[in-house]
């Protein structure tokens, strides 16, 4: 099964704003972005499993020209809260480097 | 435009960050018309608000200050610094003027200095949002009084209005409080009649100087050069270039929609934008549309909430490295019903948390069954409560717990490693964001107060 980190170069997180995080995958070239850019495992469902977020609210966009998509979504505590554990979101991609994609829908 | 294309030298991604003479001295002889930077974000968190402090040290600030009106001085062009002192809470802005002035001294120039403070004041906002005036964006809900007096400082977003207004006024220097990062970059161009979409979309693209070049840390800054009919940018050191890619990648960062950004007055979209490139150096922008759409000035306000106290720990005990999730779930109940037992209801509605570095401290998810234990993790301790007092109690009421608490019961106790004496450290409190609002104006100035120094007529007088 291909996961994330088989067909990106490169996946980052970081904090947009205090109250959403955006979440970049490059993928390694025009053919893998083809196949997984609208991966259903990588739908609104992963980010509410993963992070808590509220699924109705994440956003998601192809951007072809660097065979990017990109995944905002907002954060369950405000950053800085009690809890907070990565003041800056800088370490989140990681939980989704080993998502198993499935290229149902190539477009 | 009657004179070509309006050239802007950022030098750097944040005042304080590193701006390299050099560099400055090559986008004067280029041809610069101003030198515009930021100096601050939410990035690094409500505490520099809600205290008014800076995160970067004074020194680094006047370092920069001190090249960049230099520079600004000898070659007669304006620098304009938006989001002063991290935070840009009217605190922030006075710390950035008091190092201004000192500089000012040290280099024996008398600049025209334009304060624009967008500190607001709470009962006008309550008296806005109760005239509907102030709407919620995700994921927030509608605003409420209570929410505002939680706040320390709230601040508003400033657009380029204030900033063309300073400049008209004759400024030199302009340190505003918190704007948006492309506000301050694109305001001298749309003062001179530059095209809005390639002004906005060439000060996002350098907002945070060389981080939209090839070799990102090779150089701090940029030279943004708009035309009618479009942008080029370039990187201020000669042996490090922009494409097409490192130009375009550079709307992803930070934002969440990767093609449209919501500023004060309108949308910049860029959809249709055309990276090419323009020769070895510099990448060319076309297609870059601004949308007007009512003013909208977007509000930052910072709350200091309760206390924490924490402590830390390392721990290479094999035997609990092992079975470290039942260790951590063991030691975190334990911990409770000591705080229970000692000091019991005073406590109050406290919060322990036991973050495991080394193991999964920074999701706090359980790693999968069969995960190799680590080699050593550091287990920080952090208390939460009502006060710094009580905070401080807890972690004192906790200390010989986290310190000896065994894996087995019927073993001699171990000791684990504390890494400072006293091994309990007051923090301070929770700083947090709370607003994540906008607020509707008639005029884009009138949320902001300027404030005019101009040190010509102090040596006058």
């Amino acid at each position: 099964m291909t996961t994330v980190k088989d067909v990106c170069r490169h996946v980052r997180s970081k904090n947009a704003g205090p109250f959403w995080v955006t979440v970049d995958l490059f993928f390694d070239g025009e053919a893998n972005f083809r196949r997984y850019h609208d991966s259903a495992a990588l739908g609104p469902d992963l980010f509410a499993r993963l992070y808590g977020a509220d699924p109705t609210l994440v956003k998601r966009f192809a951007v072809p020209s660097l065979h990017v998509v990109k995944i905002s979504y907002p954060r369950v505590t405000a950053q800085g809260g009690m809890v907070e554990r990565d003041m800056h979101a800088g370490q989140q991609y990681v939980r989704l480097l080993d998502v198993e994609l499935d290229a149902e829908t190539v477009a | 435009m009657r004179d070509g294309p309006i050239k802007i030298l950022v030098p750097t991604g944040s005042l304080g960050a590193g701006a390299l003479e050099a560099e400055v001295a090559y986008g004067v002889a280029q041809g610069a018309r101003a030198i515009a930077t930021d100096a601050g974000s939410t990035d690094s968190g409500a505490a520099y608000l809600a205290l008014g402090i800076s995160k970067n040290n004074r020194g680094s600030v006047k370092r920069d200050l001190t090249i960049l009106m230099k520079a600004g001085a000898q070659a007669g062009i304006p620098l304009i610094i938006g989001t002063s002192g991290q935070a840009g809470g009217d605190r922030n802005v006075d710390w950035t003027r008091d190092i201004v002035l000192e500089v000012a001294g040290e280099l024996g120039i008398s600049p025209k200095i334009a304060l624009l403070y967008s500190e607001q004041d709470k009962a006008d906002l309550k008296a806005r949002n109760a005239a509907g005036k102030i709407r919620p964006l995700p994921p927030l809900g509608p605003l409420d009084d209570a929410t505002i007096d939680s706040c320390e400082h709230i601040v508003a977003a400033m657009g380029p209005e204030p900033y063309m207004a300073a400049l008209r006024g004759g400024a030199d220097i302009i340190l505003g409080g918190r704007t948006t990062d492309t506000a301050v970059i694109a305001c001298f161009a749309l003062l001179h009649g530059a095209p809005s979409g390639p002004s906005w979309h060439a000060a996002k693209i350098a907002e945070c100087g060389a981080q939209a070049t090839a070799v990102r840390n090779k150089g701090a800054g940029v030279l943004i050069s708009i035309g009618a009919d479009g942008f080029e940018v370039e990187p201020l050191s000669f042996d490090n270039w922009c494409d097409p890619e490192s130009v375009s990648a550079h709307m992803l960062y930070e934002n969440s929609d990767p093609f449209r950004l919501t500023e004060p007055g309108g949308v910049l979209d860029v959809t249709q934008a055309v990276y090419t490139q323009a020769d070895k150096r510099s990448v060319k922008v076309t297609g870059s549309v601004w949308e007007p759409m009512p003013y909208t000035l977007k509000l930052e306000g910072a709350a200091a909430s309760r206390f924490q106290t924490v402590m830390l720990i390392g721990i290479q005990d094999p035997d609990v490295l092992a079975d470290i999730d039942t260790f951590h779930d063991n030691l975190l109940e334990a911990l409770n019903q000591r705080v229970h037992a000692t000091i019991g209801a005073a406590a109050g509605d406290f919060h322990i948390s036991l973050r495991l570095y080394g193991w999964n401290a920074l999701s706090g998810d359980r790693p999968p069954k069969g995960t190799p234990p680590p080699r050593e993790v550091g287990v920080l301790f952090v208390a939460t409560a009502d006060t710094q007092e009580m905070a401080s109690q807890i972690a004192k009421a906790c200390n010989p717990y986290f310190f000896h608490y065994p894996l087995f019961m019927d073993r001699e106790l171990p000791s684990y490693g504390f890494a400072f004496s006293p091994a309990d450290i007051d923090r301070g409190p929770v700083f947090e964001f709370k607003l994540n609002h906008v607020v509707e104006v008639d005029d884009p100035l009138e949320l902001v107060r300027t404030v005019w120094i101009d040190l010509r007529n102090e040596e006058a007088a």
